[in-house]
């Protein structure tokens, strides 16, 4: 499959006005509103383009497989250090998330707290929008503010906005030390605790709290990391970088939900109130709970500054619901005109963000 | 989208009329000699009086002013403190300069949670002066920083000589209030990790004033590292100070800063400020690490080694922090040093990729020879964003032409080098034209359009950032970029 394929079947299916699901490897495909269209697979247009380690710079196409990018970086002693998600062998129908999927749903692992999200390492995109044109935005350098930035946008656009052909992101040295902590303490201690220390120049990459026990994850120079567990207390963990695959998979028991909620709070947020909390990560910022009640939740994140995406439900609970938290109507209003500027039959992936457009 | 610009005629008297509606006296100026010191931006080369300058005092008054200028049509340029070097901020002839200066409350500090929530008239410096009490600061560090705006910041996007390991403005704000042009305001972003829907936070950072007027911005804070320290190199071969560059990187080394300045920089630097800088060097290399006092022992330690190995002349590690200042302080003061040696200088701003900076140099020594102007080189080295700083002298005629052409042709360099025509000074009205030679029709109409859903009559910071494809094509008439003539499918004028 090359480029002027996948930008052919667009073409085609604007002219005929035929909505397309894009689709990589389909490991997300619990993520998000309704899954509509014909299958536009684009799996096959995979592989590394550059990657330039002293530049730290990777450029792949959208199908490649992130286990494959993360192996090449490996290679050299980098990472993409928003620590995604592969989802490989999650599900019956998931062969590993691909690098297109990656960026479109936008979600990160556990250094997010540390290293930043999805969108601050993306430095370019070749977009093809929903006319089959290709677009490029941004490059290949670490700094670059000629024009919008569209490439940061199009994370966690859900492929509403075109198709990720061809991503450039930046990455980062593996850190030369990593140690993990273990304390035994409740849900508010743990947040307390958690800002506390967000608030020191500690090296905390990563924090999972789970049924009165915290995993904290340090990383960074050895002495920074040596000095930091001679500080914090606590005990070492063992196992430590299973654990936190775990997480990053959602294949901790924690995660283990039929209906998943996901909590995006300001990080110093008290608990929202509610039942079924299952695990707190990113000092705070980023709470599971369990249960059904989406009014409750919703209505809790937004009283405490945040926003509750209903992350994993059946599709029928997701389409009552909404997967995502409800816009003004003006916002809505904008992000309609938004997606008529890149997609102006609204094509692509229809009602996966939500079901307006 | 491929209308010309919009041709605005306004009836000058019929808008101060209207604007004497909505603002009290003291927060409205009309007379010409009040408008003068609007006239520019710091990119002093280009200067249009506009036809009236706001100073609103709340959010109100901005609806009002934008609502006013939506319904009569009238261009609005909004403006912080006018340090841009781009001319993002120089008004429309026939349009209303918004100034947020007198948005310049700091809201609060919350220290628990990291974030400050301040007024876009806020002073850079003064946000990390609020939060140093508590251990704090905000990490995007511009030089301008004592004067420069955190409204223009978002505007802008800007960086900084640490913004290798701890990012640009898009990466340090969380949230912001945004007007738009028909006087309705957004929350864009959140004190959450994210938002729902789309990133419309990144979609704003730089977008030049082209989308929506600022009127609140939440940035985060981060903790001070309890220490820093500077390792200046000093190298015969700019080539080799490029090299370097690389192998840090290469040692999995991120510093808190990595700037080189060229022979003619530091020439001009050193009697202004007297940092101890190697005169006798091609160029320097300035490496800064910080962290807890072992981090950055351990990191001074391995960057020295890489330096050595990499042909560094000289070495010297900051043995106080008066002396890490005092190196910092010659980069920091390069733009006024330069301006001390030169009636004028012309900033440029390129990005590169790092491997390529010493074909870049050599290139730009040639054009000194071709236009015939000096030029000092200082260099964000670790994130390949270079800034040139061309000579001149305006009093002669026709030398501003040559320095404009001098830069343009960097800057058409950098986009031939794999890079971008600006890094974090922005495309303004001055570097209108290298837009036709980064971007193609496409993606310049999908600018456009993106404009257009934001701003549908075109009144946000007309004629700046984006170039109108009529523009483009009468620009690439003139200028045949490597035999590719680009808006081929437009009618030449």
């Amino acid at each position: 499959m090359n480029l002027d394929d996948l930008a052919g079947r667009i073409r085609a299916a604007h002219d005929s006005h035929t909505p397309l699901r894009i689709r990589g490897a389909g490991s997300k495909d619990f993520y998000g509103g309704m899954l509509a269209g014909e299958v536009l697979d684009v799996a096959e247009y995979r592989g590394i383009v550059a990657y330039e380690p002293t530049e730290l710079y990777i450029t792949a196409r959208c199908g490649t497989p992130l286990a494959d990018i993360e192996a090449e970086l490996a290679e050299e002693g980098q990472m993409l250090a928003f620590e995604p998600p592969q989802f490989d062998g999650v599900g019956v129908d998931s062969a590993g998330a691909t690098l297109g999927g990656c960026v479109a749903a936008g979600l990160a692992g556990p250094r997010r707290q540390q290293a930043g999200a999805v969108r601050d390492f993306m430095l370019g995109a070749k977009l093809i929008d929903g006319s089959g044109q290709v677009l490029d935005f941004g490059g290949q350098v670490m700094k670059n503010v000629a024009g919008y930035d569209v490439s940061r946008l199009l994370a966690g656009s859900l492929g509403t906005l075109g198709v990720l052909a061809e991503i450039t992101l930046k990455v980062l040295p593996k850190p030369v030390a990593e140690q993990t902590l273990l304390f035994a303490m409740d849900e508010a201690e743990a947040v307390a605790r958690l800002n506390e220390w967000g608030g020191q120049p500690l090296p905390i990459s990563a924090s999972f709290w789970h049924d009165g026990q915290l995993w904290l994850r340090l990383s960074g120079a050895r002495a920074a990391v040596d000095k930091a567990v001679a500080q914090l207390g606590g005990s070492p963990a063992v196992n430590a970088a299973k654990h936190w695959i775990s997480v990053r998979e959602q294949t901790h028991p924690a995660f283990a939900a039929s209906v998943l909620w996901r909590l995006a709070l300001p990080s110093a947020a008290p608990s929202p109130g509610l039942d079924g909390l299952r695990a707190i990560e990113w000092g705070g910022g980023q709470r599971w709970y369990a249960g059904e009640a989406g009014d409750a939740v919703r209505g809790a994140a937004a009283r405490l500054g945040g926003h509750a995406v209903l992350y994993r439900a059946p599709e029928s609970l997701r389409c009552l619901e909404g997967p995502f938290a409800p816009l003004s109507p003006a916002l809505l209003a904008l992000h309609r005109r938004l997606k008529k500027s890149f997609d102006p039959r609204g094509i692509l992936n229809p009602g996966r963000l939500y079901a307006e457009f | 989208m491929t209308t010309p610009e919009p041709d605005f005629q306004t009836d000058r008297a019929a808008l101060a009329g209207r604007l004497k509606m909505i603002l009290p006296a003291h927060c409205l100026l009309v007379d010409d000699e009040d408008l003068r010191p609007y006239e520019c931006d710091g990119l002093t080369a280009f200067r249009q009086l506009p036809l009236a300058v706001c100073l609103p005092e709340s959010e109100a008054q901005v609806i009002d002013v934008l609502r006013t200028c939506h319904q009569l049509g009238v261009p609005v340029v909004a403006r912080g403190a006018g340090t841009g070097l781009s001319g993002g901020a120089m008004p429309h002839a026939q349009g209303v300069v918004l100034s947020l200066a007198r948005f310049n409350k700091i809201l609060r500090v919350d220290r628990k949670a990291r974030l400050a929530v301040v007024q876009p008239g806020v002073r850079n410096l003064a946000v990390s002066e609020a939060a140093a009490p508590f251990g704090l600061y905000y990490a995007p560090d511009p030089s301008s920083q004592i004067a420069c705006t955190l409204g223009g910041n978002v505007a802008e996007n800007s960086g900084g000589v640490h913004c290798l390991k701890y990012g640009l403005t898009v990466h340090n704000v969380l949230r912001i209030r945004v007007v738009s042009i028909e006087g309705e305001v957004f929350e864009i972003g959140s004190e959450a990790p994210d938002a729902p829907g789309y990133d419309l936070l990144a979609l704003l950072i730089g977008s030049e004033g082209m989308l929506g007027v600022v009127t609140e911005v939440t940035v985060k804070l981060v903790p001070k590292p309890e220490l820093a320290q500077v390792v200046m190199a000093s190298f015969d071969d700019v080539a080799r100070a490029g090299d370097a560059v690389a192998d840090i990187i290469a040692a999995g080394i991120i510093p808190a800063g990595l700037e080189m300045m060229d022979k003619a920089a530091t020439a001009a630097v050193e009697p202004f400020v007297k940092a101890g800088y190697d005169l006798r060097a091609a160029a320097i290399l300035l490496c800064e690490a910080d962290g807890t006092p072992e981090e950055v022992a351990e990191e001074i330690g391995r960057v020295t080694e890489v330096l050595r190995a990499a042909g560094a002349r000289e070495l010297r590690v900051s043995q106080s922090e008066a002396e890490r200042l005092r190196f910092w302080a010659g980069r920091k003061a390069a733009f006024p040093a330069v301006g001390r040696i030169t009636p004028d200088y012309y900033c440029m701003d390129g990005t590169i990729p790092r491997k390529r900076l010493a074909e870049m140099l050599s290139a730009i020594a040639d054009m000194e020879h071709k236009y015939g102007l000096r030029c000092a080189n200082v260099f964000h080295a670790g994130d390949g964003n270079l800034h040139p700083l061309i000579m001149y002298d305006a009093a002669k005629p026709g030398e501003w032409r040559w320095a404009e052409a001098f830069g343009a042709e960097i800057l058409e360099m950098s986009v031939a080098l794999g890079g971008s025509i600006t890094g974090e000074h922005g495309v303004g009205i001055e570097k209108i034209n290298q837009m036709c030679v980064q971007y193609k029709t496409p993606e310049l109409e999908a600018f456009h359009r993106i404009k257009y859903a934001f701003d549908d009559k075109g009144l946000l910071n007309p004629g700046k950032a984006v170039p109108s494809l009529h523009r483009c094509a009468e620009y690439g008439r003139m200028h045949v970029h490597q035999g590719d003539l680009k808006f081929l499918e437009l009618e030449r004028f």
